[in-house]
């Protein structure tokens, strides 16, 4: 086994199966009955709850948790689920810490927030495995609604949207729903097909008409979908990589951290993907962590994380950044690539020391690369779209954007935390508006 | 969801959770917050006579006891009936009633025991177009220093002559609301049902000193150096009411007498207990002073799960549904035997099991030098306390043996047939068998 961990290049089944499958479990494992018992026994129900706040889809924690506490999860899944239809996704990827558990006064009190997320998870995974859709679709409005991109954003739009009766034709140009649930999360996150379990079980409200393969800009044009429907929304995320303008930056082995683990997140086997030996992460936010750790996990001997600016202005956040660490991640900060050196493929990346303020110090060092990825950022894809804000589509505080009848959301929106649940509440508020504007209009 | 509407002695509401007459319901601002939160109804601050309101204590008037995580599970308190003006309560419920016209609004009364005190106060309480009385026979300190709730609970036939003065002198409908400060909840009952009431409540706040102040040597709460005894409520007092409402519900001279049950209700787990024991709606107070009125939210998903999944379609399906099974010691069947069972798997290997069974109680719990605890089936009596004192919910559970087998601690066989303490040999009593 040692032998193929130390082979150089690009290869696969650096680990044994084994080792891969629980590489790859839960990073956090369901709460049994017991343990969520507890959990929810320590939420104090405070008056007009901080983690709600602290919540972009303003779940009703402190209500959840008691009516876990009190034995009626599904009850308290419909709770999470009127607020945020992905509740069961967000319970998994939500940067809890940031969020909900830094507003949790225990975490005030005692440095150890209540378990939100994972209670959340507890609820909506009991609701789901029962097969039970706690929502019903309202009489028919006649009215039809064209979303574009079935991520988070398009997804919680498209549910809302069908849930109060009108007709909603789900467009992707993907061959999957799903958005970054189902190409970009972390395995470890989402395992066993949770992303795409969800979206079936979403689905089950009914009204919705899913099309796939339909990329707006080649098989569908705006212009024809503003005229084919009463209201169009767009939650196409972002679609494209920012590169980082180096020469050989397309030495082989080099790679856009997002292709790799979307190839990851479709893999049927683990040990048929290939990973290097010797990785190189370029990039300090979530992608750049969750390709890090996944690359580890992969079997990879060494992965190193380069960020350019400090550790405390890396956008994931200080618990990613400890995952990272735990799983063997190394990470350097304060260090800019300027070259990427190799004959054909990558063997080295340069770096440069430089200050906070990304002035270069003069002092450099290389990096072993058999395989690098590129994880600094994602951008917006498209012509003929709504007036931009900076690089993003420019909308209200209902979505709505610089055409009439065309709302947006999500990541292909400006403001706003690029997050699912962040996605979901623009979503779910955007079909509140579409709804509010089309039953005005009679 | 199941519809939890609920006709109590013809008094309709959305919901079974009234909240009890005590402070959340003292004033307009609260109930009508709390009637937006979603409680059902609420039996109005109890109003006394009018002229002068009494006065409250200016220092603490509240003690309470907490389990772990000071989670509060015991309250006491020395506040007495409401101490604002008579008129403006009268003027409050009315423009509150109006608005909110679906939801039970009852008034709380206490007069001093004459006639003439009831009918004054029934007529214009009866003008705020309030949906019932409840006559609080409850108080157990400072009122009842006047001659007044407990101190009239406590005599049956005042009881039953203040009840007949209400239904002589109204039309609405009579709730008398009980002492539990008494040896036996049934007399009060029957004297109210005697004297016409409609339903009874109960119960009120137990008698109680929660706790001493150890360097000034005073009970808490403490005014000044001193202290009363105060009303006790909240989940603590729960179990002693279900017992009294059982009572009530099964004493065959009180059947059928509609109970609205109060008593440490904090859950719709709670409240489903008191209906099955015979109670047809619950009444609230000291988990709202707790929690806030937003806990009723929960009492409303959780019975209508629970109700949805029973298949009840209306919460009079579940009111007294476990009353029959309330039954008397010498009832119960001798030939159900159980024993405890640890399940390994969930055992965490505290050993709190092994110190209650060995020190106090059947040493039918062995453990082994790597803490492995297991139930000795030929000591183990089945008493339960380990399944008590056990952390983990459903690690031990009381296996019932078949009919057939052997009881290892007896060396009897487990006999199919039902056979209670009456008709046992041991008993020098005993009614011959069939
Ligand atoms: C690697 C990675 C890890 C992440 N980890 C986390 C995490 O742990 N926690 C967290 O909260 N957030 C995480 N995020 C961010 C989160 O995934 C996004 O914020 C979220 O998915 C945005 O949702 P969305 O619906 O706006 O866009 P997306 O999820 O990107 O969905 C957009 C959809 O639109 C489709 N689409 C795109 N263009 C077109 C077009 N022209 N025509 C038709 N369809 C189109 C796409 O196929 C896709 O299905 C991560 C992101 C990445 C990249
Ligand atoms: C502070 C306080 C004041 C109360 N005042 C009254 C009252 O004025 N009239 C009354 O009938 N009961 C009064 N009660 C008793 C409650 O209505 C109720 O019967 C009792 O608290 C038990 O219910 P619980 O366990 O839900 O609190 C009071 C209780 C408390 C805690
Ligand atoms: S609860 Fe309100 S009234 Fe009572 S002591 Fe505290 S601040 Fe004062």
């Amino acid at each position: 086994m040692r032998d193929r961990q130390l082979a150089p290049g690009i290869v696969a089944g650096r680990i044994d199966a084994a080792a891969l499958q629980g590489n790859f479990t839960d990073l956090h494992p369901p709460l049994d009955d017991h343990e969520a018992l507890v959990a929810a026994d320590r939420c104090y129900f405070c008056h007009d709850a901080p983690c709600i706040t602290a919540c972009p889809t303003s779940i009703d924690i402190p209500l959840f948790i008691r009516q876990i506490a009190t034995g009626t999860p599904e009850a308290a899944a419909k709770t999470i689920l009127s607020q945020n239809i992905l509740g069961g996704m967000c319970a998994r990827v939500c940067p809890t810490e940031t969020l909900c558990e830094e507003a949790c006064v225990r975490e005030a009190a005692e440095g150890q927030p209540v378990l939100i997320g994972r209670l959340q998870r507890y609820a909506t995974d009991r609701l789901m495995d029962k097969g039970v859709h706690p929502f019903r679709r309202a009489a028919p409005t006649g009215r039809r609604v064209a979303v574009v991109g079935a991520g988070p954003a398009g997804l919680a739009c498209a549910h809302r949207l069908a849930m109060k009766g009108h007709d909603v034709t789900l467009y992707d140009g993907r061959a999957k729903p799903g958005g970054l649930n189902e190409f970009g999360i972390a395995a470890y996150k989402s395992t066993d097909s949770f992303a795409a379990r969800e979206v079936d079980w979403l689905m089950q409200i009914g009204g919705i008409t899913l099309a796939t393969g339909q990329r707006l800009g080649r098989e569908i044009v705006l212009d024809q979908l503003r005229q084919d429907h009463d209201a169009v929304f767009l939650g196409i995320g972002l679609g494209g990589v920012n590169a980082l303008g180096l020469a050989g930056e397309d030495r082989e082995g080099m790679r856009d951290a997002v292709d790799f683990i979307s190839e990851l997140r479709q893999a049927d086997d683990l040990s048929r993907l290939p990973v290097g030996r010797d990785v190189v992460v370029i990039g300090g936010g979530m992608t750049a962590v969750d390709a890090a750790v996944q690359a580890k996990l992969l079997g990879a001997l060494n992965v190193t994380l380069v960020y350019r600016r400090g550790r405390d202005r890396m956008n994931a956040s200080r618990y990613e950044q400890d995952l990272a660490a735990s799983k063997g991640v190394r990470i350097v900060t304060n260090a800019t690539p300027i070259a990427v050196h190799g004959n054909g493929a990558v063997r080295e990346v340069e770096f440069e020391y430089s200050d906070d303020d990304l002035r270069p110090t003069g002092e450099r060092f290389r990096l072993a690369a058999d395989q690098v990825f590129k994880a600094i950022g994602q951008t917006l894809e498209g012509a003929d779209l709504p007036a931009l804000d900076g690089r993003k589509i420019a909308v209200s505080d209902r979505g709505r954007t610089s055409l009439p009848g065309v709302w947006a959301g999500g990541d292909c929106a400006a403001g706003g935390d690029d997050l699912t649940v962040t996605a979901v509440a623009e979503g779910r508020d955007a079909a509140e508006d579409i709804h509010a504007t089309l039953m005005a209009e009679g | 969801m199941a519809d939890l509407t609920t006709n109590f002695i013809g008094i309709t509401s959305p919901n079974p959770f009234w909240l009890a007459s005590a402070p959340p319901t003292d004033k307009e601002y609260n109930v009508r917050r709390a009637f937006e939160a979603g409680w059902g109804g609420v039996v109005w601050k109890t109003l006394g006579e009018a002229g002068p309101p009494v006065v409250n204590v200016n220092g603490p008037r509240y003690g309470a006891i907490y389990g772990a995580d000071r989670r509060l599970l015991g309250l006491n308190n020395i506040e007495l009936i409401t101490d604002r003006p008579l008129e403006v309560n009268l003027k409050e419920m009315r423009r509150v009633k109006r608005d909110w016209p679906d939801r039970a609004l009852i008034a709380s009364l206490m007069v001093p025991v004459n006639e003439d005190a009831w009918r004054e106060i029934l007529q214009r309480v009866e003008d705020t177009g309030c949906d019932g009385v409840e006559l609080n026979f409850g108080c157990p300190h400072g009122m009842s220093e006047r001659g007044m709730g407990s101190a009239v609970g406590q005599v049956p036939e005042y009881v039953g002559q203040v009840a007949y003065w209400c239904k002589k002198h109204s039309n609405l409908p009579v709730i008398v609301k009980l002492t539990p400060n008494i040896t036996d909840i049934r007399k009060p009952a029957q004297a109210a049902k005697e004297g016409g009431a409609d339903a009874v409540s109960l119960i009120n706040t137990i008698n109680s000193i929660t706790s001493v102040d150890l360097d000034l040597f005073a009970p808490e709460p403490t005014i000044d150096g001193q202290g009363a005894h105060g009303g006790y409520c909240g989940p603590a007092v729960k179990p002693i009411a279900l017992n009294m409402v059982a009572e009530i519900a099964r004493d065959p001279a009180t059947a059928g007498l509609p109970i609205s049950g109060i008593g440490g209700v904090t859950t719709w787990r709670d409240a489903a207990e008191f209906m099955a024991l015979g109670a047809g709606n619950v009444q609230v107070c000291t988990a709202a002073m707790t929690y806030g009125f937003k806990i009723v939210q929960e009492m409303i998903s959780g019975l209508s799960q629970y109700m949805d999944d029973k298949g009840f379609t209306s919460v009079d399906q579940l009111v007294g549904r476990a009353v029959p099974n309330v039954v008397n010691w010498k009832d119960l069947n001798l030939n159900y035997v159980t024993k405890a069972k640890i399940n390994q798997d969930d055992c965490i290997n505290c050993g709190r099991c092994y110190a209650a069974c060995e020190d106090t109680s059947h040493q039918a719990i062995a453990m082994s030098e790597d803490r492995v605890f297991t139930v000795k089936d030929d000591e183990c009596v089945a008493c339960n306390l380990c399944v008590n004192v056990c952390p983990i919910e459903g690690c031990i559970t009381m296996e019932r043996m078949a009919a057939g087998m052997v009881d290892p601690r007896t060396g009897e066989v487990v006999r199919e047939e039902y056979a209670n303490w009456t008709t046992h040999p041991n008993n020098p009593g005993r009614c011959a068998a069939e």
